[in-house]
């Protein structure tokens, strides 16, 4: 369980999120969505402890993220933000590897290398494992760093943007694997998403923010709602029904 | 189905593979055994260049250990160690364009090299040391907090911005020389020279060798913090705590070569981008080869420093200077190419 007290964070005068209030259960995925600045970025990196919140507590799985140690922390959650710009000439298996470093502290055992070869054969990278990432497409190394941070073997699973400069094809994918990783490895997935469709399409809860606030949390059956969304991005949207559930229109 | 098939496309669709680091765990792989070798003749062929005749002379043997043999030593420790700054660099600001030459380090060990001389009379070499290496963290930290500050992941932006803080500094002690008439200090420790080593002016240098134990211990730190700082936090390295190591171990290379030799440019530059181009940038499988190669570089330069002008010599800064800037446009050009067909 991920939960956030009286969360706040400002920055200036302009930006104000908070206070937040929430309890994310486990397991399942979990899409933060919201317009342009409502603070969902903000809030996943305050919960991957990678910002400082100004007040209030954030506890997942019952550790205090802003006290705790960095490596105990690194065990239980991890974050990966939207793509680096700077490329590592690194192989992807050098990088996926470095998902075990919190256990391993870089001396990697026979049952290391099994765990590594298990995550990249998950996201279909066996071919790929010995290419140096800057070889590679984006949508490539996009799943080498997903499958990095989840070698990490964390219960809990961040992620800023996993979709950003992805296609829709490989956009698909990447929601297929994260899917899998939820139902069948056990991992409680947070992300930030802001297509609407792939979130009602693959999460089992939706949290929407605006201005800094929690807006709605709910299943998705609770958030795919003309009003609902209608007041929170600002913008006339419709449901309807398709093939795989509610899609929004706009 | 779908999926499968999409992953073929993308395999399909890249270049062949070219095969290098496919197993990058093991070290004295054929091509590192030949590499050593070959450190090694160029090692020999230091020792017997040079003008006094070893063989013929009485005192041959004495003037052997006394100055070859040191400069020989020299050349592969200094070879060594601004290989190996080089790289802490890179991973530290990735960027690939940094290195103590061109952020100013070189002119910060500098500096204090000049502070020592305007507060103690005839300081001793452990006293230039402490100043080089202390002035080369200060300014080095600073850099690297601008760096952050900033945010200036442009790689062409940082070793301007870095080139820029350098002629300041740079600047500064030239003032300071001419104010007090110290032109010979700045002098002797601009052009930097393998030519006055001998016994008892170079054993400091083996502080290297500490050094690049300690890089070895951190090596996988280091590499992860080359992915970014988010990234290392997410795995747990105290990233403020390994940027304040990585500078200490920068800078006590930069300030013990700059005392005991001078300034060595570009050799940071060159040995890690090449080694990066063919072995890409795991700190702990490379640094065995970085070393090597710094080595290599260095002492080849300095044969070639030796021979080029016999029966004197010419600084190796020079033929380093002459070789790295090649080597930097050839980077430059390098880095625009690929940009363009990403």
């Amino acid at each position: 369980m991920i939960t956030l007290r009286s969360v706040r964070k400002s920055y200036g005068d302009e930006v104000r999120i908070g206070p937040l209030n929430i309890e994310i259960p486990k397991a399942g995925i979990t899409s933060l969505i919201g317009p342009n600045g409502a603070g969902k970025s903000t809030t996943l990196l305050m919960i991957g402890r990678l910002l400082n919140m100004d007040e209030g507590q954030i506890r997942v799985a019952n550790m205090d993220v802003a006290r705790s140690r960095s490596n105990d922390i690194a065990k239980i959650l991890t974050i990966l933000r939207q793509e680096n710009h700077f490329i590592t000439r690194l192989t992807v298996r050098q990088l996926v590897g470095f998902g075990r470093f919190p256990y391993s502290r870089g001396r990697l055992t026979k049952e290391d290398e099994a765990i590594i070869s298990k995550y990249i054969g998950f996201f279909e990278l066996t071919d790929l494992e010995h290419r140096f990432l800057d070889e590679l497409s984006g949508g490539q190394r996009q799943r080498a760093y997903v499958a990095m941070v989840l070698c990490q073997e964390t219960e809990y699973v961040l992620l800023d943007e996993p979709l950003n400069n992805l296609d829709i094809a490989r956009s698909v994918q990447m929601m297929e694997h994260l899917r899998r990783a939820a139902n069948e490895l056990g991992r409680t997935i947070l992300m930030v998403l802001h297509d609407i469709n792939f979130a009602a399409r693959y999460s089992d809860r939706i949290c929407a923010m605006k201005n800094g606030q929690i807006a709605a949390f709910g299943t998705v059956e609770d958030i795919m709602k003309p009003d609902l969304l209608s007041d929170i991005f600002e913008t006339k949207i419709e449901i309807i029904k398709g093939p795989y559930g509610k899609i929004a229109v706009y | 189905m779908l999926m499968r098939s999409l992953n073929e496309v993308e395999i399909r669709s890249q270049p062949p593979f070219s095969g290098q680091s496919a197993n990058p765990q093991k070290i004295f792989t054929v091509p590192f055994v030949l590499a050593i070798f070959a450190v090694m003749a160029l090692g020999v062929i230091s020792l017997f260049t040079g003008v006094y005749d070893i063989w013929g002379q009485a005192d041959g043997r004495d003037m052997f250990f006394i100055t070859r043999v040191p400069r020989t030593i020299a050349l592969m420790l200094t070879g060594a160690a601004m290989a190996m700054t080089g790289l802490i660099m890179h991973l530290v600001t990735q960027n690939k364009m940094v290195e103590p030459t061109t952020i100013g380090t070189t002119e910060w060990a500098g500096l204090g090299l000049l502070a020592v001389y305007l507060l103690v009379p005839g300081p001793s070499l452990v006293l230039r040391m402490t100043g080089a290496i202390v002035f080369s963290f200060v300014g080095t930290m600073i850099f690297f907090l601008f760096l952050r500050r900033v945010r200036l992941r442009s790689s062409l932006i940082v070793p301007i911005m870095g080139l820029m803080l350098g002629a300041v500094i740079s600047a500064l002690s030239t003032f300071v020389t001419l104010y007090f008439n110290m032109s010979q200090v700045i002098e002797n420790w601009f052009i930097g020279s393998f030519a006055p080593v001998q016994i008892g002016r170079y054993e400091y240098l083996w502080i290297i060798v500490i050094v690049t134990v300690i890089l070895f211990l951190y090596a996988n730190r280091l590499t992860i913090a080359g992915l970014g700082e988010e990234v290392a936090t997410t795995l747990g390295v105290n990233y403020n705590r390994l940027i304040v190591l990585a500078n200490a171990l920068i800078a006590v290379c930069v300030g013990i070569v700059a005392a005991v030799i001078g300034n060595i440019p570009f050799l940071g530059l060159i040995v890690p981008n090449i080694i990066s181009m063919v072995r890409g940038d795991d700190l702990r499988s490379n640094l065995p080869w970085v070393c090597l190669t710094g080595m290599g570089t260095i002492t080849l330069c300095d044969i070639i420093a030796r021979v080029v002008i016999m029966p004197f010599e010419v600084p190796v800064s020079l033929i380093l200077g002459t070789v790295g800037a090649v080597v930097f446009i050839l980077i430059l050009l390098r880095q625009r190419r690929s940009r363009r067909l990403r």
